[in-house]
């Protein structure tokens, strides 16, 4: 390993201009936006903890998700999580988990995933809200770019080339070898498409199940609604879409730090990737 | 240990120490006199493009009989506490009066069946609570608009204020329950007074004798209980200045998302 290291330091190598400002910006941006909404949301579906199909809560039927405290055999509370009807017992996480000082807590999700970490549903909503405007303009405003600038044809867009060699990028993936040289350059196949489903499919979806569920929104075109479901089915895709992007950051975060974190934090903050040519 | 293990273990705990860094930010930040104030601009955001896109006339969904929720949640008071309302409830609110007034030219009280007697309108839809469930009934009433003709608003009348007959929390002082809507939702078509619930009187913990519906917002806005109607320029001086009893307490004015 420290050989290894050695020789990469020692062969020739030079720095990239890899993102562009607008990017990087919209890039940190967007990270402290989709962060605060994220823990700001668990905050506001600890208000309710329960999902649902369709159009109202009572329905008759029961709930898809649920999230709560009950009285375990012993008469002690425990935190249980129902999925389709099915219990499992989840002390500790969710249902009943602990506060900082020790007091039991029996929101749905624990204190430290959660903005604020004390229970104010009307201080949660002004946080997601607030933080919603940005991540939209946002949002918008990269789209814009991404067009105009050809960022999303240049960099984005995967050639028919990229498309047909996508069975090398995902065995690649798998071994963790990662693109030396003039290849790094490029976005890999792979990850082209996470970023264009990201970008294109799982972002626009949360805004609009987000906007789902606001009855001013439902008025100007009502019935528009029912398009998703109906409103409560419109909660559950924005939950559901809320942790496919947990996901991505999970992975995302993940590759970062096994394709070399320090060189990638760079990119981003000043734009220069260190390419290495001799390897 | 092995560098590269150290290093790795360095950036764990980096990320870690960055991440509650980040947590304890919010919450001071949540704690401080003007952050909440940047934050709470959004409402004036949302509020304002919302009115540009949804006019007056735009109509919240209505559905069917088919679509009904098997029961009609109650939330908060269910029955509210005190003397008066409960010689109401004895009564069956025969002698309930409904008090309209402040700035208009005609105020005027009106009992239960002087207000069944005005036009109606029965409407099914949705109820969303700011906790995030929905349930559907199917309301009875009498349009506000109407009301209002009755009473005729003056010229500098802004806001319609709700007064009700709950009293919330536990403190001494009792802090009675209101709302308020501005003109806009005040004359909206869906917007009614309602008495009926599912084809019977509204029962008293959905807000018997009459409770407010206002389709396009929030279920905090849809005062229950309600004793008395006034008009008004501005707000600020009725309870804590926020327009309603929620408000008073952190909520949006502007409950339409």
């Amino acid at each position: 390993m420290a050989a290894a290291s050695i020789t990469s330091y020692a062969s020739p190598s030079y720095l990239y201009y890899r993102h562009t400002l607008p990017v990087r910006i919209m890039h940190w941006t967007n990270f402290v936006a989709l962060t605060i909404l994220f823990m700001s949301g668990l905050h506001i579906f600890n208000a309710h903890a329960a999902l649902y199909w369709g159009d109202s809560s009572y329905s008759g039927r029961p709930p898809l998700l649920q999230i709560t405290a009950r009285d375990g055999t012993d008469g002690e509370p425990i935190g249980v999580t129902r999925v389709f009807g099915r219990e499992f017992e989840t002390t500790g996480l969710l249902g009943l988990s602990k506060y900082p000082n020790g007091e039991p807590n029996q929101h749905a999700f624990p204190s430290w995933a959660t903005i604020p970490g004390g229970y104010s549903l009307a201080m949660a909503r002004d946080w997601h809200f607030f933080f919603a405007w940005i991540f939209v303009l946002n949002g918008v405003a990269y789209v814009l770019y991404s067009l105009f600038s050809r960022h999303l044809a240049r960099d984005l867009a995967p050639t028919g080339r990229e498309l047909r060699g996508i069975g090398t990028s995902i065995a690649d993936h798998v071994k963790f070898k990662h693109p030396s040289g003039d290849a790094a350059k490029r976005y890999n196949v792979l990850q082209k498409l996470a970023y264009l489903s990201v970008i294109f499919v799982l972002l626009p979806l949360v805004i609009l199940a987000g906007w789902a569920m606001s009855p001013w929104l439902n008025s100007i075109v009502p019935g528009w609604v029912d398009l998703l479901g109906g409103r409560q089915s419109a909660r559950t895709i924005h939950f559901i879409v809320a942790w496919l992007l947990f996901l991505f950051l999970a992975v995302h975060v993940f590759e970062v730090l096994i394709s070399g974190f320090w060189n990638h934090m760079r990119s981003m903050i000043t734009g220069r990737y260190r390419i290495k040519t001799g390897a | 240990m092995n560098p590269a293990n150290k290093s790795k273990r360095r950036l764990l705990l980096g990320a870690g120490s960055l991440g509650a860094l980040l947590l304890t930010g919010c919450d001071r930040l949540s704690e401080t006199e003007w952050f909440p104030k940047v934050l709470r601009t959004h409402e004036t955001l949302s509020r304002s493009v919302h009115k540009l896109l949804g006019s007056r006339p735009s109509m919240a969904q209505e559905f069917t009989e088919a679509d009904l929720s098997p029961f009609f949640r109650s939330n908060g008071t269910s029955m509210p506490e005190g003397d008066e309302y409960q010689a109401l409830v004895k009564s069956g609110f025969a002698d309930w009066q409904l008090e309209v007034g402040g700035l208009v030219e005609m105020p005027a009280q009106l009992s239960l069946a002087e207000l069944r007697a005005m036009p109606r309108r029965t409407q099914i839809t949705r109820h969303d609570c700011v906790e995030g469930w929905s349930a559907i009934g199917k309301w009875t009433g009498v349009p506000l608009s109407n009301v209002l003709s009755l009473v005729q608003p003056k010229a500098n009348a802004r806001y319609v204020v709700f007064h009700c007959a709950d009293a919330m929390g536990g403190s001494l002082t009792p802090e009675y329950y209101y709302e308020s809507i501005d003109m806009d939702d005040a004359l909206h078509p869906q917007t009614i007074l309602a008495y009926g619930l599912n084809g019977t009187d509204l029962p008293i913990p959905n807000g018997a004798p009459i409770r407010l519906r206002v389709e396009r917002q929030l279920g905090y806005k849809h005062a229950k209980y309600v004793m008395r109607i006034e008009l008004v320029e501005s707000f600020a001086n009725i309870a804590g200045g926020k327009g309603g009893y929620w408000e008073d307490n952190g909520y949006q004015w502007y409950a339409g998302i």
